[in-house]
C-alpha cells in the first residue's frame, strides 16, 4: 500500500507567486508589521522620525520592485529594462527624495506610514501585473484553477489597495485624536484587505469562503476597536453577531451548490450547468437563495442591511470608510463572479431575486434617509441606496452591467472615504459630533472642507460633472439596454428621494448657525487625512469630467468574466 | 478671424464665464471690486462674442446649424461635444449673454444679504456657462451635463442669498427639477437604444441631436414614443413650468435673491420650452402630436390658473412669479400647436418675456431695497415718491399684459391666433377652444398688473413710508442695468421681424420632417413693420 501511494504523488497545483504579489504583499506586510512593533514597544525619540522619513523612498523602492517583479514572467527582467539609463537613476533618485519629504511634511505616524508604503506597493504590483499580463495572455490561474488572477479581480484588488491607502492616512490622525495609538488597526485592514484580495479572484467557493471570513473577522474587530465609547463595543459586537449568522447561510449555500452541481469551483459548476444535466433544480435555486442572504448582508442589501445604520454609527468612522469602500467593492466583485461566472447559464432564475433586492434595497436606502437626524447613519442608509444602484448593474447581467459595477465600486470608494473622512476630521473626540446639526454652519468654519463635503455630497446624489454621475449613468444605461425600464425608473426615482438627504447634509453646513458649544471648532486639520480627502476630490472631480480612462480600464477588465465562462 | 468663430468660438464663449469664475477663486475674497470687475469683464467678452456671432451669422441659411464644433468626449459612453448656433439658439443665446451682464452690473451695490461677493458671482458665472451650453449643445449628454449644471449655482444662491423661507424653497427647487431630468434622462437613453436609422433599419446608437432630429423617431414603436415624450415631457415641464409642476416656481421666486429671480425669469425658465422645441418635437414629432392636445390642456390651465393665482397674491414678488406661470402657459400653447407660426410666437415669447418678466423682477427688488416690503398693501404712492421707478414700473407692467407696440404683444397675440388651426392631426376644435381661454387670460393678466400698478404706484404715499429718506428715485447704477432692457422692449415691440425671421427658417426647418406647414411668419412680421413703422 505504501509503496502504491509512493509511486503516485499527489499533483500539487503550480503556484505563480507574481499573481499572488498583491495578496503577498498585504498579508506579509501586516505579520511582519505586528512582529515588529511587538518587539520594538517604542522607538528612540530621535530614530522614529527618520525612520518615518525613510518610510517614503522604501516605498518608491517598493513599489517599483512589485510593479516589475509581478510584471514579467521572469522575475526582475522588467527591471533590468529600466536599469541602465542614467537618466533613469536621476528620476528614481528624485522621487525618492520627493516621497521622503511629502511624508516628512505629512506628520504621519511610522505604523500608518508602513501601511501607506505597503498599499501603494500592491497598487503598484496590480498595475505591474494589469499591464504586463493581462493585456497580452489574458486570464491566468494563480494557484490551480482556485484562484484567478484576471482582469477582473485585479481592478477589485487595486480598488482595495487605494482604499488601505486612504483610510491608513485617515486612521493616522483619528487614532492619535482619541489615543488609541498602536499598530493592531492597521495589521487587521491589512488583513482584511487581503482577505477582499482573495475574495475578488477566488474561482472557487470554498476559497470564496476563505476570503470572506478573513475581511470579515478583521472588520468586526476594527469596528470595536474604541474600546472607550460603548456604541463601538455594541456596533462590533452587532456585526459579529450577524455576519456570523450570514456566513453561516453563506456556507450552507455553498453546500447546496456542491450538492446540486458536484463541484464547488464555479468554472466547473459553469460546465455543468450549461450542459443541461441538471433536471430537477430545487437545491440549486435554494442555493441561490442561501448564497444571496450570505452577499446581501456582505454588500448592506435590504432586507439584510438591518446591521448597516448601527454599525456605521457606532463604529469609528475611518473604519466606516473601509467598510463601506473596501468590504463593500469586495462583496460585489466576489457576488459577480459566483453568478455571472458560476451560474450564467441559469440567469433567469436569479435575475429575478436580484431584482427584487435591488427595488427593495433602493427604496429602503432612500426613503429610511429621510428620517434621519445623525449624519453618520444617513451616509449609512445611503450607502445601502447605493448597495441597490449596484445591484440594478448586476441585474443587467451583461457586458454593460459588469462594467457599470466596477466603475461604480471605483467611484463610489473614492466617493464614500471622501465623505466619511471629512466625518472623521469633523466630528470631534469620540465621534460625538456626528448629528445634523453639529454640520451646522461648518461653511463659515472650514470653508474648504465644507466645499469638499458639498461636491462628495452632489456626487452621491448623482450631479453631472462628477464621477457620481458617470457611475449612475452607466448603471442605467445597462438597464435601459436589457430593456429593464421598469428598474431603471425605479432606480431615478428613488435617486431623487436620496438628493434630498444630502442636500439637507449640504443645507446644514451652509445655512446653520453654529451653537456655542459645538464640538468642532476648527482645529487645523491632520495633513495626512487633508492630503486622503484631497485625493478623494480629486478622483471625484476628475473623473466626473473626463470618464474616459476608468471607464476604459473597466471594460478592458471585463470579458475575462465572462470569456472564461 | 471667421475662422475663430467656426473653430473654437462656441466653446470659448461657453467657457468664457467658467474661466472668469476660475480667476475669481484665485484672488482673495476681501478683494470685493476685483471681483466685481472679473465678473463683469468675463460677462462682457461672451457679450462682444455674442454680437460678433450676431453680425456674422448666415441669416440666409439661418435653418441649418453653424459654426458646428464636434469634437469626441466621453467616448465610452458615445457622447460626443458637439455644439452649434441656428436661428432657434440664436435669440436664446443673446438673452443669455445680454442679461447676465446687466445683472453683474446690478450686483455692483446690490450684493444680497449675507454678503460674500466671491463665491455669489462665482456662481452666477457658472450658471452663465450653464445656460449658454444649453442653448448651444447639440449632444443629449451633454445637453443634460449643461442643464442640470444650471441647477445647482441657482440652488445656492437660493439657498445661501434667499430670504426667510429659503431652506424650504432651493430644496423644492432642486428637488422638482431632479425629479423632473430623472425621468428625462432616461427618456434620452431610451432615444438612445431604440433610434434606427429609416432607410437601413440599423440601430444608431448615438446621441447626436442632429440625427436624432433627422430620423424623427423612426423605428421606434409608438407606444415607446409616447412614453419616452412622456419623461422628457416632465424633465421640461418642470423646468418651463407647466400648470401641475409649477409649485416651485413661485416659492423660488419669492425666496431667491434679485439677481436670482431675474436670471430665473430671464433665461433659466427658457431651458424647459427650449427643450421641448429642440429635442422633444423634432425628435419624436408623431408622439408630439398625440401628446399636443395635453400640452395645450396644461398650457390654458396654466393661463388662468397663473392669472388667477395674481390676482390672489399679496406679495409682489410673489405676484410677478404667478404671471410667470400665466405667461409661459402662452409660450407652451404656441408649441403646443406645432406650426411653425405657433413655434415662432413662442420663441418670440421667451425672448419678450424674458426681458420684461426679468425687468419687474428688477423693480421688485429696488422696491423691496427701499420700501424693505413688498406686501401690496403697505405700497403705494411710488408715482409721487419716487416717479421714474413708478414710471419704469407702469411700463413693464403694459408690456407684461401685451400691449401691441411693446415685445410682450408678439410672444401672446400670435400664439393664441396660431391655435386656432393647429398642425394637422391634432384635433381643431380642442385647440380652438384653448383659444377662447388663453384671451380670456390676456383680459385677466391686463387685470391683475393694471391692479398691481394702482395699487403700488398710485394714490398718496402711505404714511409709515411719507417721509421715508431711503425712498429715492431710480440710482445711476440702476439706469445703466436697466435701460437696454427697456430699450429692447421697444424695438422688438415696434420690429418684431428682428426675432421672427431669425427663427422663422429653424423652426421650418425642425418641423418639416413630417408635420405639415403652415404660412409663414413673415406676413405677421411684415404687418407689423408696416403698421409700426419698424
Amino acid at each position: 500500500m505504501l509503496a502504491q501511494l509512493d509511486a503516485t504523488p499527489v499533483e500539487t497545483p503550480e503556484i505563480v507567486w507574481a499573481g499572488l504579489l498583491p495578496l503577498l504583499i498585504l498579508s506579509a506586510g501586516a505579520l511582519l508589521l505586528v512582529m515588529l512593533r511587538s518587539v520594538v514597544k517604542r522607538l528612540p525619540a530621535d530614530v522614529e522620525p527618520h525612520l518615518i522619513t525613510a518610510i517614503g523612498p522604501i516605498t518608491v523602492l517598493g513599489m517599483w520592485f512589485a510593479a516589475g517583479l509581478a510584471g514579467t514572467d521572469v522575475p526582475l527582467a522588467g527591471l533590468r529594462d529600466d536599469m541602465g539609463e542614467p537618466a533613469f537613476y536621476i528620476g528614481l533618485a528624485l522621487v525618492m527624495v520627493l516621497a521622503g519629504t511629502l511624508v516628512r511634511t505629512m506628520e504621519i505616524g511610522l505604523d500608518a506610514a508602513i501601511t501607506v508604503g505597503l498599499g501603494l506597493s500592491a497598487f503598484a504590483a496590480t498595475w505591474g501585473i494589469w499591464d504586463d499580463r493581462w493585456q497580452v495572455t489574458g486570464p491566468f490561474n494563480a494557484i490551480g484553477d482556485q484562484f484567478a488572477v484576471d482582469g477582473f479581480a485585479l481592478l477589485f484588488a487595486g480598488v482595495l489597495a487605494a482604499s488601505v491607502v486612504l483610510v491608513a492616512l485617515l486612521l493616522d490622525g483619528y487614532l492619535r485624536r482619541e489615543s488609541l495609538d498602536g499598530p493592531e488597526m492597521y495589521v487587521l485592514m491589512l488583513l482584511s484587505a487581503a482577505g477582499g484580495i482573495v475574495m475578488t479572484g477566488a474561482n472557487d467557493l470554498i476559497v470564496i469562503f476563505l476570503g470572506i471570513e478573513t475581511l470579515s473577522i478583521a472588520v468586526y474587530v476594527m469596528a470595536a476597536m474604541h474600546n472607550r465609547r460603548t456604541e463601538s463595543q455594541e456596533a462590533g459586537l452587532k456585526y459579529f453577531v450577524l455576519g456570523a449568522f450570514a456566513s453561516a447561510f453563506l456556507l450552507y449555500g455553498i453546500a447546496f451548490t456542491y450538492g446540486a452541481t458536484g463541484s464547488t469551483n464555479l468554472v466547473d459548476i459553469q460546465i455543468f450547468l450549461s450542459s443541461g444535466q441538471l433536471v430537477d433544480n430545487g437545491l440549486l435555486m435554494a442555493a441561490f437563495g442561501l448564497l444571496l442572504v450570505g452577499f446581501g448582508f456582505k454588500i448592506a442589501a435590504a432586507p439584510f442591511h438591518a446591521w448597516t445604520p448601527d454599525v456605521y454609527q457606532g463604529a469609528p468612522t475611518p473604519v466606516v470608510a473601509f467598510m463601506a469602500s473596501a468590504v463593500k467593492a469586495a462583496g460585489f466583485a466576489a457576488l459577480l463572479r459566483v453568478f455571472m461566472l458560476g451560474f450564467f447559464s441559469h440567469v433567469d432564475d436569479w435575475r429575478p431575486a436580484i431584482g427584487a433586492l435591488a427595488v427593495l434595497t433602493l427604496i429602503v436606502g432612500s426613503v429610511m434617509a429621510i428620517v434621519q437626524s445623525d449624519v453618520k447613519r444617513m451616509l449609512a442608509y445611503s450607502s445601502i441606496s447605493h448597495a441597490g444602484f449596484i445591484l440594478v448593474g448586476v441585474h443587467a447581467a451583461s457586458l454593460a452591467g459588469i462594467n457599470s459595477v466596477a466603475f461604480y465600486a471605483v467611484a463610489y470608494t473614492f466617493l464614500v472615504i471622501g465623505s466619511f473622512g471629512v466625518l472623521t476630521v469633523v466630528s470631534g473626540v469620540g465621534d460625538r459630533a456626528t448629528s445634523l446639526d453639529d454640520l451646522n454652519g461648518m461653511a463659515k468654519r472650514r470653508p474648504v472642507l465644507a466645499f469638499m463635503f458639498t461636491v462628495f455630497l452632489l456626487a452621491q446624489a448623482g450631479v453631472p460633472l462628477t464621477a457620481g454621475f458617470v457611475a449612475k449613468f452607466e448603471v442605467i444605461n445597462a438597464a435601459v439596454d436589457s430593456e429593464f425600464y421598469w428598474l431603471a425608473i425605479v432606480a431615478m426615482l428613488t435617486a431623487v428621494v436620496s438628493a434630498f438627504l444630502y442636500l439637507r447634509i449640504v443645507l446644514s453646513m451652509y445655512l446653520g448657525t453654529a451653537d456655542g458649544d459645538a464640538a468642532d471648532l476648527g482645529d487645523p486639520i491632520p495633513k495626512a487625512a487633508g492630503l486622503a480627502i484631497g485625493i478623494a476630490f480629486a478622483v471625484t472631480v476628475g473623473f466626473g469630467i473626463l470618464p474616459g480612462p476608468l471607464s476604459d480600464l473597466a471594460s478592458d477588465a471585463l470579458p475575462a468574466l465572462i470569456g472564461a465562462g | 478671424m471667421p475662422e475663430f468663430l467656426t473653430d473654437w468660438g462656441l466653446l470659448v464663449i461657453t467657457f468664457v464665464p467658467l474661466a472668469g469664475a476660475l480667476l475669481m477663486m484665485l484672488i482673495p475674497q476681501e478683494n470685493e471690486e476685483a471681483h466685481k470687475q472679473v465678473s463683469l469683464l468675463a460677462s462682457l467678452l461672451a457679450l462682444a462674442l455674442g454680437i460678433w456671432y450676431l453680425i456674422d451669422f448666415n441669416y440666409s441659411d439661418a435653418g441649418s446649424l453653424q459654426y458646428v464644433v464636434d469634437e469626441s468626449w466621453i467616448e465610452v459612453i458615445n457622447s460626443r461635444l458637439i455644439m452649434g448656433l441656428d436661428g432657434m439658439s440664436l435669440p436664446l443665446l443673446m438673452l443669455s449673454v445680454f442679461v447676465m451682464p446687466l445683472v453683474f452690473i446690478y450686483s455692483w451695490d446690490h450684493i444680497p444679504h449675507p454678503g460674500n461677493a466671491k463665491s455669489f458671482l462665482i456662481l452666477m458665472l457658472i450658471l452663465e456657462t450653464g445656460m449658454i451650453g444649453t442653448f448651444l449643445a447639440q449632444d443629449l449628454i451633454l445637453f443634460f451635463v449643461f442643464f442640470e449644471v444650471v441647477l445647482l449655482p441657482m440652488f445656492f444662491m437660493i439657498a445661501v442669498w434667499g430670504g426667510e423661507d429659503r431652506r424650504y424653497a432651493s430644496l423644492k427647487f432642486f428637488l422638482y427639477t431632479l425629479f423632473g431630468s430623472a425621468l428625462m434622462l432616461l427618456g434620452f437613453l431610451a432615444l438612445f437604444f431604440l433610434s434606427k436609422d429609416p432607410t437601413t433599419g440599423e440601430l444608431l446608437r448615438t446621441f447626436d441631436m442632429r440625427v436624432l432630429s433627422d430620423v424623427a423617431g423612426a423605428g421606434i414603436v409608438r407606444s415607446s414614443q409616447l412614453l419616452i415624450f412622456g419623461g422628457m415631457f416632465l424633465g421640461f415641464g418642470v423646468k418651463v413650468p407647466l400648470f401641475p409642476f409649477h409649485t416651485w416656481l413661485p416659492d423660488a421666486h419669492t425666496q431667491a435673491p434679485t439677481q436670482g429671480s431675474v436670471i430665473l425669469a430671464a433665461v433659466l425658465l427658457k431651458l424647459g420650452t427650449y427643450g421641448f422645441i429642440r429635442i422633444a418635437i423634432p425628435m419624436l414629432p408623431e408622439a408630439a402630436e398625440a401628446w399636443a392636445p395635453w400640452i395645450g390642456l396644461f398650457a390654458v390651465i396654466g393661463i388662468i390658473y397663473g392669472a388667477l393665482g395674481c390676482l390672489a397674491q399679496t406679495d409682489m414678488k410673489r405676484l410677478i412669479a404667478f404671471s410667470s406661470v400665466a405667461h409661459m402657459g402662452f409660450v407652451m400653447l404656441g408649441i403646443a400647436t406645432l406650426t411653425d407660426f405657433g413655434i415662432n410666437a413662442a420663441i418670440f415669447g421667451m425672448v419678450a418675456h424674458g426681458l420684461i418678466t426679468g425687468m419687474l423682477f428688477f423693480i421688485a427688488g429696488s422696491v423691496k431695497e427701499r420700501y424693505h416690503t413688498l406686501e401690496i398693501k403697505r405700497l403705494g404712492g411710488m408715482l409721487l415718491q419716487a416717479p421714474k421707478l413708478g414710471w419704469i414700473l407702469g411700463f413693464c407692467v403694459m408690456a407684461s399684459l401685451g400691449l401691441p407696440g411693446l415685445a410682450g404683444f408678439w410672444g401672446e397675440f400670435p400664439a393664441i391666433l396660431a391655435a386656432y388651426q393647429p398642425a394637422n392631426g391634432i384635433p381643431e376644435e380642442t385647440f380652438r377652444g384653448y383659444m377662447v381661454i388663453a384671451a380670456v387670460g390676456t383680459v385677466l393678466a391686463a387685470g391683475y398688473l393694471l391692479w398691481l400698478l394702482q395699487r403700488t404706484a398710485m394714490g398718496e404715499a402711505p404714511e409709515e413710508f411719507a417721509n421715508d429718506p431711503e425712498i429715492v428715485d431710480v440710482k445711476r447704477i440702476e439706469w445703466i442695468a436697466w435701460a437696454p432692457f427697456l430699450f429692447l422692449i421697444v424695438l422688438f415691440g415696434v420690429a418684431p421681424g428682428l426675432i421672427f425671421e431669425i427663427t422663422d427658417p429653424a423652426v421650418v426647418e425642425s418641423l418639416d420632417n413630417c408635420l405639415q406647414l403652415e404660412g409663414g411668419c413673415e406676413g405677421v412680421a411684415a404687418a407689423a413693420q408696416a403698421t409700426f413703422g419698424g
